[in-house]
């Protein structure tokens, strides 16, 4: 239970946190910074709140598939439109 | 893990023994919520297209949601998800009572949540940022902010859908736990739809980012 | 003589719409599907019959050309979501996973009949669009046309697909959980029937692409009711990420169309043969090869629709790879032929049938998958002739081979073998005089989606047409026989194949529960040669 606080306190800090340093400019690097607490804060809540700390291999196993295919859909659609008109062809 | 919580008399004719029916449960439901990231997947990778190619429009549409409420909102699920896992935990260490008042809190918790956005909403209706023929926002880009605005709208509309659900679920579960169906022989049931609530809070973790914190620097 | 009471089975243990209605056993709930699925082949089939007939001659003269467009799209709808998407994997898998694993039932019972109620809802929500007008936006209904221009029932129509998917959802995740958490004891991966193997495959292209679709549809239709845009030129959306967010479902759907089949065949090939599959081992990787292969190549359906050249590159190298497991089975299955103790009853010609024509359309599919050819043959007649000798030649070749052969273990009696090696024979060449021309056309440039074209492509149009009567033929004489055999079909009992597997250790039908007490296995997958067993005596 004290886990469950600890975690939930840190959640907090980590929100507070990502809207502090969205008022930094940071450039190219504020999308890093925030990608990163809300990495960190989704791991929180999966290994604690949701125990896959003491889930089984299997599970765990999904959600790494799970996250991998939304990566792959969100990659390769992007492999086309961030290389659209490189070159100087249309419609290519 | 292979803790069976299950008893005899709550264990489904097709499984062998409740050790398997509480896996089976639990499987199940992460391989729902693998389903759930795909679903809103799909939400997501239209932002990520449109916000690489209009950055600056992305920003100036996020100026228009509310810093503060969005933050109070992160943090009322973040408190939601906390009492979630505080009835699961108590239904463990048979804490029968503080299951439902935990159920309770997380219910009251995640419709202040849905009442704050209903207020964001409201207001961008007010302001005329809903996409569509209501759509009245003047400015340079507004056609490029009108697809952001549709983003906001799909991504925590589908959201708050979810949520709505998942307190219809916490509701008829409060209620089974108030007639002292749960404890530490079973509670699956508690499990699986906390399993499911904090996947709508992760959900709203990257959300909150994403559309409210653009641009402001 | 009295004539011993019929065994309790599943068939028999209660009677009445409600119990058939409100069942949760697997058994009951595969023939509501068989039942459902059955009628939607019936509808699709009306909307092909129709669109041969009106290409029998080069000008539209029976239909006008919306109607045309609705027709094709109609057909496409029906037959991909609503028939070949469920087909194997809802009667058959539903049917006979928990038995070849050796459970009473899968794991999530009141999910399976809820599934079926969701196929049912989306079924009749299309279905009512279909009538109330129908849509012509194609199946693929592409962007901005079906969300801005055309004035016809698209979202009715898409919001039954879209509701359809959640059955095929739950279909899957029931399947997944079912076999990791299920097996009998004794029962390893490597033990498995091949059947399983190529579901679970299925199951999980199911679970990971079906919401993509489903999300993308309800944009769709928000799209078209709300006017939000986001697939919308005008502002500033983009009609490729409609492509993208629909082809990363479609695409790996065609392999949730075939892997089941190809489990099928395997369990066909050995049987009458008489043999372990060869290279077992193989063929089961190779579904999780095609499943996760078949997610990376949707971009080889918008070579010409504006995608960037590089993406199309990578697609067109990942389109060529994918091809390589299913090559795989194909040379395994063959392998098995090889000095088996072959019988030609009608599963097996069924199966035969499938490794010859899905070859064909595999190797086309290759010649897809290379960028330059693809840009000349694409939306021709070239790419309706790839995806039905995949999706008729293959895939309901495979299901009918399922029919055939599990037919007497589902209602315990026997088809009539000489009918059903007749229709084998009509359904093949019928097929073949269907779709050959079809290349043939598509590569002289007759286009697809449309009713009008040049004189000279008339011949081979009729051809076409007057193969698809004769492949009508061959699928009605089936329906008969097989609803005949319903009353009149000769009693079998547990084994009439002398096949492997635990469905053919119990009766035929089965008793609800399916096993006494759960099975021990204790051999490999496949311990042929098997004996059939003698007839059930009738007395």
């Amino acid at each position: 239970m004290r886990a469950y606080l600890f975690v939930f306190a840190t959640l907090l800090l980590l929100t507070g946190l990502t809207v502090t340093a969205a008022f930094i400019h940071l450039g190219a690097m504020n999308d890093v910074v925030a990608m990163t607490i809300a990495v960190t804060k989704a791991l929180l809540v999966l290994v604690y709140f949701m125990h896959l700390r003491h889930s089984p291999g299997l599970t765990r196993l999904s959600v790494v598939v799970g996250v991998f295919w939304l990566v792959v859909l969100i990659s390769l659609t992007m492999s086309d439109v961030a290389t659209r008109g490189l070159l100087g062809v249309p419609g290519k | 893990m292979s803790r069976s919580h299950d008893t005899a008399d709550h264990v489904a004719h097709q499984f062998e023994d409740a050790g398997q029916q509480f896996v089976a449960s639990t499987f199940g439901t992460w391989l729902f919520l693998v389903t759930e990231i795909m679903f809103f997947g799909g939400l997501f990778t239209a932002y990520v297209m449109y916000r690489a190619r209009y950055p600056e429009a992305f920003a100036h549409g996020s100026h228009h949601l509310d810093i503060t409420l969005g933050a109070l909102n992160t943090g009322v699920l973040i408190f939601s998800s906390f009492t979630m896992v505080t009835a699961v935990h108590s239904a463990q260490v048979g804490k029968i009572r503080r299951i439902f008042s935990a159920l309770l809190a997380t219910i009251s918790l995640g419709t202040v949540f849905l009442v704050i956005k209903s207020f964001e909403y409201h207001h961008k209706l007010v302001e005329g940022l809903v996409p569509g023929p209501l759509f009245t926002y003047a400015a340079p880009d507004a056609r490029h902010q009108e697809l952001f605005m549709s983003a906001y709208f799909a991504m925590t509309g589908l959201h708050a859908l979810h949520m709505i659900i998942g307190i219809g679920v916490l509701t008829w579960l409060a209620v089974q736990a108030w007639r002292g169906r749960y404890g530490a022989a079973y509670y699956t049931p508690i499990e699986c739809a906390g399993l499911y609530w904090h996947f709508v809070d992760i959900v709203w973790i990257f959300l909150f980012p994403l559309l409210y914190l653009l641009g402001r620097s | 003589m009295e004539r011993a009471a019929a065994r309790t089975n599943y068939l028999n243990i209660d009677y009445g719409v409600r119990s058939w209605l409100l069942t949760l056993d697997h058994k009951r709930i595969a023939l509501l599907y068989l039942g459902s699925i059955t009628i939607m082949f019936f509808v699709g089939s009306i909307a092909a019959l129709v669109i041969r007939l009106e290409l029998l001659t080069p000008m539209g003269d029976i239909v006008q050309s919306d109607t045309y467009n609705k027709l094709f799209t109609m057909h496409g709808v029906i037959m991909v979501f609503f028939f070949l998407v469920p087909s194997i994997p809802a009667v058959f898998g539903n049917f006979l996973i928990p038995i070849m694993i050796g459970a009473r039932d899968l794991a999530f019972p009141r999910l399976n009949l809820a599934s079926w109620y969701i196929y049912l809802l989306g079924g009749l929500v299309t279905l009512w669009g279909l009538f109330a007008g129908g849509a012509d936006t194609g199946w693929t209904f592409y962007t901005p046309y079906s969300t801005t221009a055309s004035t016809t029932k698209v979202i009715p129509v898409a919001v039954g697909v879209f509701i359809s998917g959640f059955s095929s959802i739950l279909t899957g995740l029931n399947f997944i959980v079912t076999i990791h958490t299920m097996r009998a004891p004794g029962l390893t991966w490597f033990r498995l029937p091949l059947f399983v193997w190529a579901h679970y495959a299925t199951s999980l292209i199911m679970i990971l692409g079906t919401p993509v679709i489903a999300i993308t549809l309800l944009l769709v239709a928000l799209e078209r009711g709300l006017h939000i845009g986001i697939f919308d030129p005008a502002l500033g959306g983009d009609p490729l990420l409609f492509q993208h967010l629909f082809w990363f479902y479609s695409h790996p759907a065609v392999y949730i169309m075939i892997l089941p089949s190809m489990g099928v065949v395997s369990e066909v090939i050995a049987c009458f043969s008489q043999k372990r599959v060869f290279g077992y081992g193989f063929i089961a990787i190779s579904s999780l090869a095609i499943a996760l292969l078949g997610f990376l190549v949707w971009g080889h359906h918008m070579f010409v629709s504006g995608q960037s050249l590089y993406a199309a590159l990578i697609f067109s190298v990942l389109s060529m790879a994918v091809a390589i497991p299913s090559a795989v089975k194909v040379f395994n299955w063959t392998a098995t032929l090889y000095r088996g103790s072959i019988r030609f009853d009608a599963p097996m010609l069924f199966a035969l049938g499938f490794i010859g024509l899905f070859t064909i359309g595999g190797l086309t599919g290759l010649f897809l998958a290379s960028l330059g050819l693809d840009v000349h043959v694409h939306d021709t007649y070239f790419i309706v002739a790839h995806f039905h000798y995949i999706m008729v030649g293959g895939a309901l070749m495979g299901y009918l081979g399922a029919v055939h052969f599990w037919w007497p273990k589902i209602i315990g009696r026997m088809y009539p073998e000489v009918w059903a090696k007749i229709s084998a024979v009509i359904v093949f060449l019928g097929f073949n005089l269907t779709f050959f021309p079809q290349f043939v056309l598509g590569y002289l440039g007759m286009p697809r989606r449309y009713h009008f074209y040049p004189d000279e492509f008339q011949v081979l149009n009729v051809m076409s047409t007057a193969g698809a009567s004769i492949l009508g033929v061959g699928y009605l004489i089936p329906f008969l026989y097989l609803l005949w055999t319903m009353r009149y079909g000769r009693r079998v009992g547990a084994n009439p194949w002398g096949a492997a597997g635990l469905e053919w250790q119990i009766a035929s039908p089965p008793p609800t529960e399916n096993f006494d007490e759960t099975p021990i296995v204790e051999n490999e997958a496949y311990p042929y040669p098997i004996a059939p067993e003698e007839v059930e005596s009738v007395a």
